[in-house]
């Protein structure tokens, strides 16, 4: 019916059947759970990692009973925006955080987590429109002409209001304002220092004792547990240089959390591993992301990509964690651009290549041909 | 064929069925977990009484047992009938037992030992299979020492040739890339009979085409009828899917 009807029937088909879903998910995330914990398929559950977008990008949120590694840069703090969006989110949904940093006093770090923006209409709207073109379409088969893209721009604000109406699953950050103290001397936050460690043993029984209590349960009341870890193998822990030793953790680690309720997100500096030891890190992550900082003034760059001035980073998406099948998940893209929307709401975006203007690169050549065409065609007409 | 024929399917015409020794390798860009899901529902389908013993390192059994079970396989009602040992290896060693890494790992053979007896105390002429699922993980529980887990496999080897009895071994082959470490792997290639090696596609990310797939017989070079009909070296594409995978030349879609 689709080939009958052309291009816009197939568009409205197109629009109708996400419609379905999207109301599908809502009605999943308002079914009866614990607060920010999210149905998906396959028996699988989702908490939300504190940035709307990156949930999107991984079908829903960072499994639980996963373990999630982000490969950190080795110039620059990015990691940080997520171990902190990640952290807000939960203490916002009132879930238990086990928080280990190498750092003296790690509990000077909470105070460094942003607080939730109270979304205003007008703020959903824009981000709908604005996102409309990126890859939050996760489960979109056909591609789309850009003409079409705006026949998604009210849909989308309608699933984003209906989300509002919920308890929400995830919440925009506002990084310029800290969260308010009274919800973090409320919450069950336990802090380990990791620096000046020995061992890792001191760590490890306290992740067992804070995952043993939130065993596994399929449905029913599901109270979700947060672990973060910052710069695991960082040269000022006591423990740098044991490379068995971290990757013995790491594994008994995956095989706790794969047996609770919990997500556990580690960010470690690769550069300080060997390769044969970053690959077995890499290995043993449920899901696996590298992130980069972009360097300030680069000319090349800013030519090359819309909306520059607003990055502050890059996103890679290595892999997608993924229960109880052996299917893949591949990402329509994997580099996404962290943003900074008006300074304090982190964004990500797919990469928009700027239109060239045919003296740099290899791709000049395929867009010189374009533009020639379509000059032509117009005198032509 | 009988091993691991009936597939009809390009990875089972690759594969010889003498094959006693097989290595799978992968890396980070493109898991290999397909190719034992589908081996293992090989070695226990048909009603020729062939069993498995699984170690499972990377994942529990619930994870084996829903995606068997979407490959049409049901590990629960094998692992009740005993035609499927699994050892649960995830916290492997242990905290408890008191000696070290080698003897864990002597009591673990034992067990694999006794698994397979018991299949041929059965008098089933089906073909019994032990799969380790990953042993880059096994290298990490016996905390670096390779000696030790090339021990257990040599022990695991030579099961195979005392019973009717085959050997498949899933390893992260990136690991090993780096000059320092490379020992494992070439162990493993060099007790190999054939080799499966999942690598991902060179041109990038594909919807369609999850990765390639080359497959090495080496054991085929003994007996010459085979090479008759037979070819050395395999490569092509697969793409995985929740009840099987496919396996294609490339360019031979669409």
């Amino acid at each position: 019916m689709a080939a009958a009807a052309g291009v816009g029937g197939q568009a409205l088909g197109r629009s109708s059947f996400s419609r379905a879903a999207s109301s599908k998910t809502a009605s999943s995330s308002s079914s009866p759970t614990a607060s920010g914990v999210k149905l998906g398929p396959n028996g699988a559950a989702f908490v939300s990692s504190g940035i709307p977008d990156l949930d999107s990008i991984l079908g829903g949120g960072f499994l639980l009973g996963s373990v999630v590694m982000v490969m950190e840069d080795s110039d620059a703090p990015h990691h940080l925006l997520l171990l902190r969006a990640f952290m807000a989110q939960g203490i916002v949904h009132k879930q238990p955080l086990l928080f280990a940093a190498p750092m003296k006093e790690p509990r000077t770090f909470l105070g460094a987590l942003p607080a939730p923006v109270a979304s205003s209409k007008e703020d959903v709207r824009q981000r709908a429109v604005m996102g409309s073109g990126d890859a939050r379409a996760s489960d979109e088969g056909l591609r789309i002409a850009w003409q079409y893209r705006k026949y998604f721009g009210d849909e989308r604000t309608s699933s984003a209001e209906h989300r509002d109406n919920k308890q929400e699953f995830s919440n925009d950050f506002d990084l310029r304002k800290p969260l308010e103290r009274h919800l973090l001397n409320a919450q069950h936050i336990e802090c380990v220092s990791t620096q000046d460690a020995a061992s890792l043993s001191d760590l490890q029984d306290r992740c067992s004792t804070f995952i043993s209590r939130h065993p596994r349960k399929d449905g029913g009341n599901l109270n979700a547990g947060r672990i973060a870890i910052q710069s695991l193998c960082a040269p000022q822990c006591g423990y740098f240089g044991k490379d068995w030793d971290m990757v013995s953790f790491i594994r008994s680690l995956k095989a706790m959390v794969r047996a609770s309720n919990a997500v556990a997100i580690i960010t470690f500096p690769y550069t300080v591993l060997s390769d044969s030891f970053c690959k077995r890190w890499q290995h043993l992550a449920d899901t696996l992301m590298s992130i980069k900082a972009i360097p300030d003034e680069d000319k090349d760059l800013a030519k090359l990509l819309t909306g520059y001035q607003d990055m502050v980073g890059f996103l890679h998406v290595h892999k997608v964690a993924q229960t109880n099948s052996q299917v893949p998940v591949i990402l329509e893209a994997s580099t996404f651009s962290l943003k900074l929307r008006k300074r304090r709401s982190l964004v990500l975006e797919r990469l928009n290549q700027a239109p060239v203007d045919g003296s740099s690169g290899p791709s000049s050549g395929a867009s010189g041909s374009c533009s020639s065409s379509a000059q032509s065609s117009q005198l032509d007409f | 064929m009988e091993g691991y024929g009936g597939g009809g399917d390009l990875l089972s015409e690759a594969m010889c069925s003498g094959a006693r020794v097989v290595v799978v390798e992968d890396c980070v860009d493109a898991p290999g977990a397909f190719v034992l899901h589908l081996l293992l529902k090989r070695a226990l389908a048909g009603g020729g009484g062939g069993g498995a013993a699984l170690l499972a390192l990377a994942q529990p059994f619930s994870h084996y047992d829903r995606v068997l079970r979407k490959m049409g396989c049901n590990l629960s009602v094998h692992r009740k009938s005993e035609r499927l040992h699994f050892f649960d290896l995830q916290s492997f060693p242990g905290g408890t037992s008191g000696g070290g890494i080698a003897d864990s790992l002597a009591q673990l053979y034992n067990g694999v030992r006794r698994a397979v007896e018991a299949n041929m105390a059965k008098e089933s002429d089906g073909r019994f299979t032990v799969m380790i699922d990953d042993v880059s993980l096994l290298e990490v529980a016996a905390n670096g020492s390779a000696d030790d887990v090339l021990d257990f496999l040599h022990y695991c080897v030579t099961l195979t040739s005392e019973m009717n009895c085959s050997l498949v071994v899933l390893v992260h082959e990136d690991i090993y890339s780096s000059e320092d470490g490379v020992g494992l792997l070439l162990h493993l290639r060099y007790i190999a009979d054939l080799v499966i090696r999942a690598a991902p596609l060179s041109t990038g990310l594909a919807a369609d085409v999850h990765g390639q797939l080359s497959v090495v017989n080496k054991g085929m070079m003994l007996s010459e009828q085979r090479l008759a009909k037979g070819q050395k070296v395999w490569n092509f594409h697969f793409k995985v899917k929740e009840n099987g995978t496919e396996f294609f030349y490339p360019g031979s879609r669409h």
